[in-house]
């Protein structure tokens, strides 16, 4: 049991930055870029601010307790968790650790994220051009089944090498 | 921590506010800790009511996708649906929190979305009507994912930081959802004979509820003004646009249906909606008025 009065902010850091998603354990808030800051309010209070992936990710609510109980555990008494949603997650925000990590889990991470220019979002008729490599035996020729998969983040593809389906966090 | 029947682990959850048995149960405040003051000048009713104009719009097309779940052709396409509903459904609950704060009611997102009665939804007619067959059902999303994405895309630029917010996330889904519908489209009618004329019929029959789409009411005419809106008459040219694209790829004809009629000038923004809308809450509420005490 620790009893502080004047909380450690490296340490709040350092406990935010370890809790993990709760769809994908391999992954942290912090690696998937959910986690957006952790600060000390003037009172000694610990504010972490998330933003969810999609608008109807239904793990945030899990996210905001998982944060909220291992401050706690860690010490920390007074935890206040902020939704923030400006600027929106994309999968840019995922860290180069978490794009490994995710590789080794077998899930392909995202390429860049789709930009385009001011005015009308360009409507796109046919699949993009594969550029995903299977993460079982890295072989670039995959093709996409779905474009939407178990979770939000999530589309289905499947190698034509080693006919192994996978998942691939999709780029937004 | 083991249980020997469901029952017991429910219960025991509900004793511990930090564990639950499933996520997506336990719903708080989606707006958790965000800074929700009005930019100036905006007021509040009028405010509340935009929200939930485009709130309800997407709790009710989520709401009739699910219907799919269980019943889609295949199962990446069921999966496809269902990640569809759920990303309204989120823009739909960050919508309707916004209203319950804004006019300085109180109510939260589940008060507004299973404690109002029909008259009192301001969705476009176009989200009402029972799914039909499956290319109905892609021809009226595609239909309404390509009106709403011009519409977000404008949106992330209003003066109140929490509705940009909510559309410029929002934008990023609804330009997956325009996509898959729209290469659906274009499989279907550039498909068999049988595929073509249903994919026609589809959109046909959701054509007559696509102009009201784009006639803008009192209240989006007060929240352009105020800099908080998007004029709806505005995005026409670029629905039409993506539209004809889809159906010349598509080999479809663009339909000539007529308008559905207005009921004494009024549609669906104004609280008068098609006879499907009530059977629709009836299903939607009836768990939330059968226990209103209830929490999930």
């Amino acid at each position: 049991m620790v009893t502080s009065t004047k909380p450690d902010l490296r340490h709040a850091r350092a406990v935010a930055e370890s809790v993990t998603d709760p769809e994908l354990p391999v992954l942290t808030l912090a690696d998937l870029g959910v986690l957006r800051d952790v600060e000390l309010a003037g009172d000694g209070k610990v504010v972490v601010s998330i933003t969810p992936t999609y608008s109807g990710c239904p793990a945030m609510r899990e996210m905001r307790a998982d944060l909220s109980n291992r401050l706690s555990e860690a010490g920390f008494a007074d935890v206040e968790v902020c939704t923030v949603l400006d600027p929106p997650w994309t999968t840019d925000w995922i860290s180069p650790a978490g794009r490994q990590k995710l590789a080794e889990y077998g899930i392909a991470p995202p390429g860049a994220a789709p930009q385009h220019a001011a005015g009308p979002v360009p409507l796109t008729l046919t699949p993009p051009r594969s550029r995903v490599r299977c993460p079982q035996c890295g072989s670039p020729d995959t093709e996409q089944v779905s474009q939407f998969g178990a979770t939000a983040c999530k589309a289905l593809r499947r190698c034509r090498s080693c006919h192994e389906p996978f998942e691939h966090i999709k780029e937004i | 921590m083991s249980f020997d029947n469901a029952y017991e682990a429910l219960t025991a959850a509900e004793s511990d506010s930090e564990s639950r048995w499933a996520f997506g149960t336990g719903f708080d405040d989606p707006l958790s800790g965000m800074d929700t003051t009005l930019p100036d000048g905006v007021d509040g009713a009028a405010f509340a009511r935009y929200c939930l104009m485009l709130g309800d719009d997407a709790l009710i097309a989520s709401q009739r996708l699910t219907e799919w779940v269980t019943n889609a052709p295949e199962l990446e396409d069921e999966l496809a649906l269902a990640n569809i509903a759920l990303d309204l459904l989120g823009q739909a609950r960050l919508l309707l929190a916004r209203a319950g704060q804004a006019d300085g009611s109180g109510r939260g997102e589940d008060e507004l979305a299973y404690f109002r009665d029909e008259r009192e939804f301001r969705n476009v007619r176009l989200v009402e009507p029972p799914n039909g067959d499956f290319a109905h059902t892609i021809a009226r999303l595609l239909a309404f994912s390509t009106w709403r994405l011009a519409l977000f895309a404008r949106l992330a630029d209003s003066r109140d930081p929490v509705l940009a917010a909510i559309a410029a996330k929002g934008a990023k889904e609804l330009a997956y959802h325009r996509e898959y519908t729209a290469q659906w489209t274009v499989r279907l009618g550039d498909g068999t004979e049988v595929s073509h004329a249903r994919m026609q019929q589809g959109l046909d029959a959701v054509w007559p509820l696509v102009d009201e789409l784009f006639v803008p009411n009192a209240t989006d005419r007060e929240m352009v003004a105020a800099g908080v809106g998007t004029d709806p008459a505005q995005v026409r040219a670029e629905f039409d646009d993506v539209l004809e694209q889809v159906v010349a790829a598509a080999t479809l004809q663009r339909p000539e249906a007529s308008a559905l009629a207005r009921v004494a000038e009024q549609t669906g923004r104004d609280g008068i909606h098609t006879e499907h809308l009530g059977d629709l809450l009836a299903e939607m509420q009836s768990l939330a008025r059968a226990h209103p005490e209830a929490t999930w």
